[in-house]
């Protein structure tokens, strides 16, 4: 979103920012496992011209407190909150969902007791923040933030509402492919990330600057969430699966909380 | 084995509502003994202020141990958590409450491990402010640093605390770390 509106004629075509990322994605220096994340300059998203970093990461050794994370625990989140269709006077208007899946380390080992948050849209593709100025209704009974803790085995699950894609401002009828913000600790500092979870077979996955940022077709779909039948639970809410990797990760265990 | 990591996505600009919580940018409680700032400025390539960045630190105690309590999200007011994090305001402005931080090594300077988030950065930037004393200049990452860039990661005294401004681009750009080379070198 800018700050500034700009008229919707001024503003480039989806056809010419889709021209855009093709010729990004033809690239060379865009080729290959070296692009496993998103490229930090990529034009197409507009609010990223001045906002990316020109020189390139500078590689580091971390250092003891970079290989050790924050700790959180049961005192920090209620079990509550991993379900964001209550705590209102009525139920929320939409699809009823579950999000599940396992984060896990480098190696494959889960990631336990560790925070991870959320926030999106509401069914109608209106967040609650007084910088969105789209013109769908706030739902009173929906909010959209949820955090929760992953347990021994790396699982976290929320009950939320599917979020609706909505318009934004980078482009002439610009749509956000619908999706839910995930933020991530790891057992490592280094290994803190914060990304988009996307829906299966979304067609606005294919427009979207921001999810094209990530020039390999393999690594941005693993921002793809999978239908999953068996999470989906009888005369209640359809379900989904979506596993994290952080990076790396040493094997520093997560010491024991004082309150349990 | 090894599992190809999950990418990261820009924050974008409606986090304010699901990552910012009471208390967040208080590791200490201000005015408390002991307690300093650290404070600064995000600006873009333009110099422009960015009003939508979220920053957070994380860090050792005075002693260069490093906490192991909960509670960053519900805090108590006594817990040293390490673990802070703010949104800037319109001015792109930032403060923690916080104290001071140890080396955890001997002969490597102290610093606070930050991470930057950002409408229109598409990926989370890690760096560090780095408290300027006697190690810097024998400190071998620091030492691998040209010299004006080395000044981009090096926090400036003043009388409430530290201040350390971020540039995401531009002639003074700060210095954004990967660590993705040690992580290979692990088994």
């Amino acid at each position: 979103m800018s700050s500034v509106p700009v008229p919707a004629s001024r503003l480039p075509t989806q056809t010419a920012i889709s021209a855009e990322i093709a010729t990004l994605h033809q690239d060379p220096r865009c080729a290959g496992a070296a692009q496993q994340r998103p490229r930090l300059d990529f034009a197409p998203y507009r609010s990223s011209l001045t906002r990316h970093p020109t020189k390139d990461l500078h590689h580091v050794d971390p250092e003891t407190i970079e290989r050790a994370a924050p700790c959180f625990g049961h005192w920090d989140v209620d079990p509550l909150e991993a379900d964001l269709t209550i705590g209102h006077a009525g139920e929320p208007i939409g699809e009823r969902i579950i999000v599940t899946g396992r984060v896990l380390d480098g190696h494959g080992r889960p990631v336990q007791g560790q925070l991870v948050e959320v926030w999106q849209a509401n069914a109608g593709g209106r967040y609650v923040h007084q910088g969105d100025q789209h013109p769908a209704p706030l739902d009173p009974n929906f909010t959209g933030a949820g955090r929760t803790l992953t347990d021994d085995a790396g699982w976290y699950r929320f009950t939320t509402i599917k979020p609706g894609p909505y318009p934004w401002r980078n482009h002439n009828n610009a749509w956000r492919p619908a999706h839910v913000h995930f933020s991530l600790f790891g057992t490592d500092f280094t290994q803190r990330l914060v990304t988009q979870m996307y829906f299966p077979g979304d067609p606005l996955l294919a427009l979207d600057p921001i999810y094209q940022s990530i020039t390999d077709p393999e690594a941005r779909g693993r921002l793809v969430a999978t239908y999953d039948h068996d999470v989906t639970t009888h005369e209640w809410a359809t379900g989904y699966r979506w596993d994290v990797v952080l990076s790396g990760g040493t094997s520093t265990p997560l010491e024991q909380e004082d309150d349990q | 084995m090894r599992l190809a990591p999950t990418p990261g996505q820009t924050v974008g600009p409606f986090f304010h509502y699901g990552l910012p919580y009471d208390g967040d940018r208080n590791l200490v409680p201000p005015g408390s003994t002991g307690s300093i700032a650290l404070h600064g400025v995000v600006l873009d390539g333009a110099g422009v202020a960015v009003p939508d960045a979220l920053i957070e630190v994380w860090q050792a105690r005075p002693d260069g141990t490093v906490s192991r309590e909960a509670g960053s999200i519900r805090r108590d007011g006594w817990a040293f958590t390490g673990f802070g994090r703010t949104s800037t305001g319109r001015d792109g402005r930032y403060v923690f409450s916080t104290l001071e931080p140890g080396p955890t090594e001997p002969a490597r300077p102290a610093f606070w491990a930050i991470t930057v988030f950002a409408r229109g950065l598409l990926d989370g930037l890690f760096t560090r402010a780095y408290i300027p004393g006697p190690d810097i200049d024998i400190d071998p990452f620091l030492a691998s640093l040209p010299h004006e860039r080395r000044a981009t990661m090096l926090a400036q005294p003043g009388d409430r605390g530290y201040r350390f401004d971020i540039r995401l681009q531009g002639q003074d750009e700060t210095v954004f770390l990967r660590f993705d080379g040690s992580e290979r070198r692990r088994p």
